[in-house]
């Protein structure tokens, strides 16, 4: 062995000078220039330090960062171990890891624009939406009249529309809407026609659009050129919330509900009918925007997780499960008293090296925070940027830069002692 | 574990394959669909409608001077940024493995404690310098810092990896009176390259996919990809072809060096799963 420094220099010195020049020596002169005025030509003591703990964009950023670091690693993880452990037991596990693993070759700003578009509003471009809307549709189907008004005799109650009289078995009812364009009328519908006649145990009428084109028809009328609007549920009720009867109207508008029992009605259009379509969630909007953005790196980083893991539970012997489970133990004691011990420490370096990504976390929330939004996205590493180059404010950016480092000294430090302790030194 | 083969575990994991797989499928039907098919409908619409494909969105991207330029730089920062942590890191790696010298032990304790050192902290510093030198905005630039951001891991990786050659080997490379240089030619080296190679490619893909470094010393004639794309944020929906397409096309290296060498990327995954 050489134990001269002579040639081992001529080995380390190319590294060593890249390093003090580009690391070293910077790390120096940001916590220098974090101390100086936003130009770097005077000293200025803790202002700038005082100046980030006081600035609102900065605590946005401080506090969305906090966000960031609690929860993200432990659910990364999580979903990390469940995929590991479920994708030991399958045939087909290489197929599933690829899949899952992908999205840690591409670029957070390819990753962001494959979520930004997942998470646009509109339903009919954005995919989460989309499926939002096709769920809503059978949990809560919309109704086929979501814009319509009433028009005379007719009020608004919780959503339903309610005709104003109370009506008796054997009597007839015009039931007019408003603010229906002819785009909203179903196309089978027909022009509308009070029912001819009604026995005397039952309630009739006719749902219509009250609206005559071209001319002026009478309001809470049916008029010639109106058109009856099929499909409405209408049900009467005999107090405030009992159902004695309900039905649907015709291509006409017309509806008949009977045999009743004598007495006093009224008759609802029901609010399923108004009811609005999905509208779609804004994802990226200002409170949903860093749950979302959070949602989009989990999806990019479970599968760094679950390689990890996933080597770490290749790592554990078949013998010593073997032999816990020939001693009876159960599938979930197995993996309680025997695996999750001895993959405590893989779990520890997936959350820590999470951790240390989520601090500097950067390009994703720049690619999918829409930029009215970005700053109550704000991070940490952002408003650095942001501080440093766009508003050329050099030293609360580099103080901005400085509590960044700070927050990584435990690891840091972590890391040193771990080294130490398996170097046996 | 035969239980997990039951029905709920398998139907949970084909869902997750889709959830992984389907977003990024949807990017790729993007990148093929025009712009105005884009602003009305979702990329789905392609299953109604397939003769809405085209290939317009990339003759538009390599057809952009900016655009093509920024895949030219993208390479040009990528490559020599690999090869130059990997041939620095490997030369270092090895005095710190095989040499002994006085304080190496403390020098690389440093180099672990540099593994976790946010970038953040020396852009300022390097952006002055840079300007100072007169090489702020050149590719040169952005390959330098990469380089030097790349180092700490590419040192601890190697030096690991090379302290685990038999002792033996060396030994006798030197007491047939080989040279340091030709030791580590032709022993250390030939015997590293499954780490190298681990190091390249997870190199060649933290270069390629980086935003940030990019950002702050580049300018637009120097401008990789990543940079390019973020430029067209703004208007996300108006520039959704020009979007998609980049995207796609700055996914495809990634991708294949993924598919190719995924083993290598693990390793190097696992191996770095402290920086």
């Amino acid at each position: 062995m050489t134990r001269k420094l002579g040639p081992a220099l001529l080995f380390l010195a190319p590294a060593l000078v890249v390093l003090l020049a580009f690391v070293v020596y910077p790390i120096v002169a940001t916590i220098v220039f974090s101390f100086q005025d936003r130009t770097g030509s005077e000293f200025v003591g803790l202002t700038n330090y005082r100046e980030m703990l006081t600035n609102p964009r900065i605590l946005t950023a401080i506090r969305n960062n906090a966000i960031w670091v609690i929860v993200v690693p432990p659910v990364v993880t999580t979903i990390g171990l469940v995929f590991a452990v479920v994708l030991e037991k399958v045939s087909y596990a290489r197929a599933v890891k690829t899949i899952l693993f992908m999205p840690m070759a591409i670029s957070l700003v390819a990753g962001g624009v494959i979520w930004r578009l997942v998470f646009e509003q509109e339903p009919d471009r954005g995919l989460l939406n989309a499926a939002g809307r096709a769920v809503s549709s059978v949990v809560r189907s919309p109704g086929p009249y979501p814009g319509a008004a009433p028009s005379e005799g007719v009020t608004r109650a919780d959503g339903a529309l309610v005709a104003e009289k109370t009506v008796r078995p054997g009597e007839v009812l015009a039931l007019g809407l408003l603010q229906l364009s002819k785009s909203e009328v179903p196309v089978q519908a027909r022009p509308a026609a009070l029912p001819a006649e009604v026995s005397a145990r039952s309630v009739a009428g006719v749902v219509f659009r009250d609206f005559t084109p071209g001319a002026s028809g009478r309001r809470g009328v049916v008029d010639r050129g109106e058109v009856g609007l099929p499909g409405m549920l209408v049900e009467l009720r005999g107090g405030p919330v009992e159902v004695a009867g309900s039905a649907t109207t015709d291509e006409r508008g017309r509806f008949e509900i009977g045999p009743l029992p004598p007495g006093g009605y009224r008759a609802v259009l029901a609010a399923s009918n108004f009811r609005p379509a999905f509208e779609g969630i804004e994802w990226l909007g200002p409170t949903l925007v860093t749950p979302s953005i959070i949602a989009a790196y989990t999806w990019i980083w479970a599968g760094f997780a679950m390689v990890v893991i996933g080597a770490g539970l290749a790592a554990i012997s078949r013998e010593v499960l073997e032999a816990a489970r020939v001693d009876g133990a159960s599938e979930w004691q197995t993996f309680r008293y025997i695996t999750a011990p001895l993959l405590a420490p893989v779990l520890l370096v997936v959350l820590v090296t999470m951790v240390i990504y989520v601090l500097k976390i950067f390009d994703i929330v720049l690619v999918i925070a829409p930029s009215g939004v970005q700053d109550e996205a704000n991070v940490i590493a952002l408003e650095m940027w942001q501080t440093a180059f766009g508003a050329r404010n050099l030293g609360l950016g580099s103080a901005v830069a400085v509590l960044l480092f700070v927050l990584v000294v435990p690891i840091m430090a972590l890391n040193i002692r771990r080294f130490r302790a398996a170097e046996g030194s | 574990m035969k239980r997990f083969r039951a029905a709920p575990a398998r139907l949970a994991l084909v869902v997750a394959a889709v959830m992984w797989a389907v977003p990024t499928i949807g990017l790729f039907v993007t990148a093929l669909r025009p712009q105005r098919e884009s602003v009305r409908t979702g990329w789905w619409d392609v299953f109604v409608e397939p003769s809405q494909l085209t290939l317009d969105n990339f003759a538009a991207i390599f057809g952009s001077d900016f655009f093509a330029r920024s895949i030219v730089n993208t390479f040009a920062i990528t490559i020599p940024s690999t090869i130059g942590v990997v041939i620095l890191a490997a030369l270092a790696a090895y005095a710190f493995a095989w040499n002994v010298f006085p304080g190496r032990d403390g020098l690389f304790i440093g180099v672990v404690g540099l593994l976790v050192v946010p970038l953040q902290m020396a852009l300022v510093p390097v952006a002055r310098l840079y300007n100072a030198l007169g090489i702020f905005g050149s590719i040169a630039g952005v390959v330098l810092f990469h380089i030097a951001f790349g180092l700490p891991f590419a040192i601890f990786l190697l030096r690991n990896f090379f302290a685990g050659i038999p002792k033996e080997l060396l030994e006798a490379a030197r007491l047939d009176g080989a040279s340091e240089g030709r030791i580590f030619r032709s022993v250390v080296l030939p015997l590293g390259v499954p780490a190298i190679a681990s190091l390249a490619i997870f190199q060649f893909l933290w270069v390629w996919n980086d935003l940030l470094v990019a950002l702050v010393f580049a300018e637009t004639r120097s401008a990789p990809v990543t940079v390019a794309i973020q430029q067209q944020l703004r208007q996300f929906g108006g520039n959704l072809d020009i979007i998609s397409a980049a995207s796609f096309v700055s996914m495809v290296i990634p991708l294949i060096v993924f598919f190719a060498f995924q083993r290598y990327f693990a390793e190097g995954l696992l191996a770095g799963a402290v920086k």
